[in-house]
């Protein structure tokens, strides 16, 4: 009756032969839930943002079943294609810094004895219990004209006036990195705790010296966890709009507030959602790269 | 080698970057002991913005909503995402591969997106924006954490002990009730503690399904940053951060307890 090929253990335990025909209450429970979690809170939005982005805005909010491709062809307009840019550039900065940081620190913590690590490993996600607004908020008595940084600078002689420390791309770009380094620092740590420790006495043994290592051994072989903090922290520096509304002072636009506007204060929500599927395709082609250098989707987020 | 000198300077290195990463948050505490309303000088010690907290009526519902939200959506998309996790192992169904695709893309899309999609579906189904869109958006992100979290346990699990269980006469529901279930548990607990986490942080999704009526932490400071926010905002976010730490570490000491007790027995 029930096969013992280990493969398919799992499954006969559960399927039930005798009767597969009739209405399965177990196999119910088990699948329809997600189901409908999948289609109802995830395709249905998903295609429906999508169509949006075909329709006419009639300008009040609402809007006009005419497809057209125009708002795909607004993107090319110079204003919105300079945020896009100055975005992925603000995105790569805070990326590459989060990179800058979180090498040396998991390379490092490959000395410390595995009790203390783990501590370290669990102490980079509290800040993630305070909300991420909460934190920025923290970060303005920090960074602001009159703030701890500057007056504790100036406090010691060390700069006579105050630093521009906020509402420039400065601000936006500390905040991000302070926001989403430890997205960064866990798949990095993670990968780099991996690395086998004969292939690192071996290079030694042969005269490499640190960047020699770092070259030729950490990153070949920690690219994934690499590029799995990249996606997890390039894609929200995109679209954080509060951080650069807050500490960029309302000047500076990253791609989540330019779709932001559309929906909330400029009402057009067929251009705001040609911009998300924008966003969105290019969100998939780097999640496109990541598994194709054998990255699985189960690691991202910390799953 | 100069084995020692290094070893220090890196030790260094980590401590400096982990108090970094802290410092915006002992500020906050720090802050809410101070004197003055304006969060900029050390003025002197007082406990009175805990206690004026309490007469900040805006507040507190915001505080009650944002638990209620996040204590609701963790426990409905645990379920949800057990559920999930083991049905897609265990059944074949029309439409798997497809829902098996789906239940990543939250996980990988910008906030900002999902935000906009659930906003716009939510008009086009007239559902009130308020409390109960912020609960299903905060479901919406939350239920693929759990899958994946669930599923990396439920793929380690040792293989025949539901086989043997079938043929000694347990039933499906046996099986997965005593069987499956304490199995996976640390995957389950893990998958909790991170939708609860996720919720906790969250400000886009919210700030887009919530609307105009509806407060909840994350907005409430987000519509007076700008203004300027009083230190009892300190107090309460000081509140509820020794709170979640003690919550954190003892449940961590229990859970290594019982690993231990298990390991002896």
């Amino acid at each position: 009756m029930s096969q013992h090929n280990p493969e398919t253990a799992g499954v006969s335990a559960y399927s039930q032969s005798k009767h597969s025909r009739r209405f399965d209450l177990f196999k119910t429970v088990f699948t329809l839930p997600v189901i409908i979690y999948a289609i109802l809170l995830v395709l249905i939005p998903l295609v429906y943002i999508f169509f949006l982005s075909f329709l006419k805005s009639d300008n009040y909010g609402g809007y006009l079943f005419e497809f057209n491709l125009e708002n795909y062809g607004e993107f090319f307009d110079s204003t919105y294609l300079s945020i896009f840019l100055k975005s992925a550039g603000i995105g790569l900065v805070t990326t590459f810094i989060c990179l800058l940081i979180s090498y040396p620190f998991a390379i490092f913590l490959r000395d410390l004895p595995e009790k203390r690590r783990n501590l370290i490993m669990k102490l980079v996600m509290v800040p993630f219990l305070t909300n991420s607004l909460i934190r920025t908020y923290g970060l303005i008595t920090l960074l602001r004209k009159n703030g701890v940084i500057n007056s504790t600078l100036i406090g010691a002689g060390v700069i006579s006036s105050p630093l521009a420390l906020m509402y420039n791309n400065v601000g936006i770009i500390t905040g991000m990195v302070y926001t989403l380094l430890p997205f960064m620092l866990m798949p990095v740590c993670s990968a780099v705790v991996k690395v086998d420790q004969n292939l690192l006495d071996a290079a030694e043994d042969l005269g490499a010296g640190k960047f020699a290592k770092l070259f030729k051994i950490y990153l070949p072989l920690t690219i994934q966890g690499a590029f799995n903090g990249s996606l997890m922290v390039f894609i929200p520096a995109i679209g954080y709009f509060f951080i650069a509304d807050i500490l960029g002072g309302g000047k500076a636009m990253i791609i989540g507030n330019l779709i932001k506007n559309q929906f909330l204060t400029a009402r057009n929500w067929p251009l705001g959602a040609a911009l998300s599927i924008i966003l969105l395709l290019f969100t998939f082609i780097l999640v496109r790269i990541y598994r194709k250098i054998g990255g699985s989707l189960d690691e991202l987020g910390g799953g | 080698m100069s084995f020692k000198k290094n070893h220090r300077l890196r030790k260094a290195y980590i401590t400096i970057v982990m108090l970094l990463l802290f410092l915006p948050i002992f500020i906050l505490i720090a802050f809410s002991f101070n004197e003055s309303k304006l969060n900029v000088v050390f003025t002197g010690f007082t406990f009175d913005w805990y206690a004026r907290l309490f007469a900040n009526a805006d507040l507190i519902d915001a505080f009650k909503n944002t638990i209620l939200i996040a204590v609701l959506s963790t426990g409905i998309s645990t379920v949800i995402g057990v559920l999930s996790a083991v049905g897609l192992k265990k059944f074949q169904f029309r439409g798997h591969g497809l829902i098996d695709k789906l239940i990543y893309i939250p996980i990988v899309i910008p906030e900002i997106v999902l935000g906009i999609a659930l906003l716009s579906v939510f008009t086009l189904a007239k559902l009130e924006l308020g409390f109960w869109t912020v609960l299903l958006a905060h479901i919406s992100f939350s239920v693929p954490f759990v899958i994946t979290s669930v599923r990396s346990t439920l793929y380690s699990l040792p293989k025949h002990v539901e086989s043997a269980a079938a043929d000694l006469g347990a039933s499906r529901w046996q099986i997965f009730w005593h069987i499956t279930l304490p199995l996976i548990w640390p995957g389950i607990v893990s998958g909790a503690l991170l939708a609860f986490t996720l919720s906790m942080d969250d400000v886009v999704i919210s700030y887009f399904a919530a609307g105009p009526g509806t407060n909840t932490l994350p907005l409430y400071i987000y519509a007076n940053i700008k203004t300027g926010i009083s230190p009892d905002v300190n107090a309460l976010t000081s509140i509820m951060l020794v709170i979640t730490v003690i919550t954190l570490t003892t449940s961590a000491y229990f859970q290594s307890r019982k690993v231990a007790a298990r390991s002896i027995s």
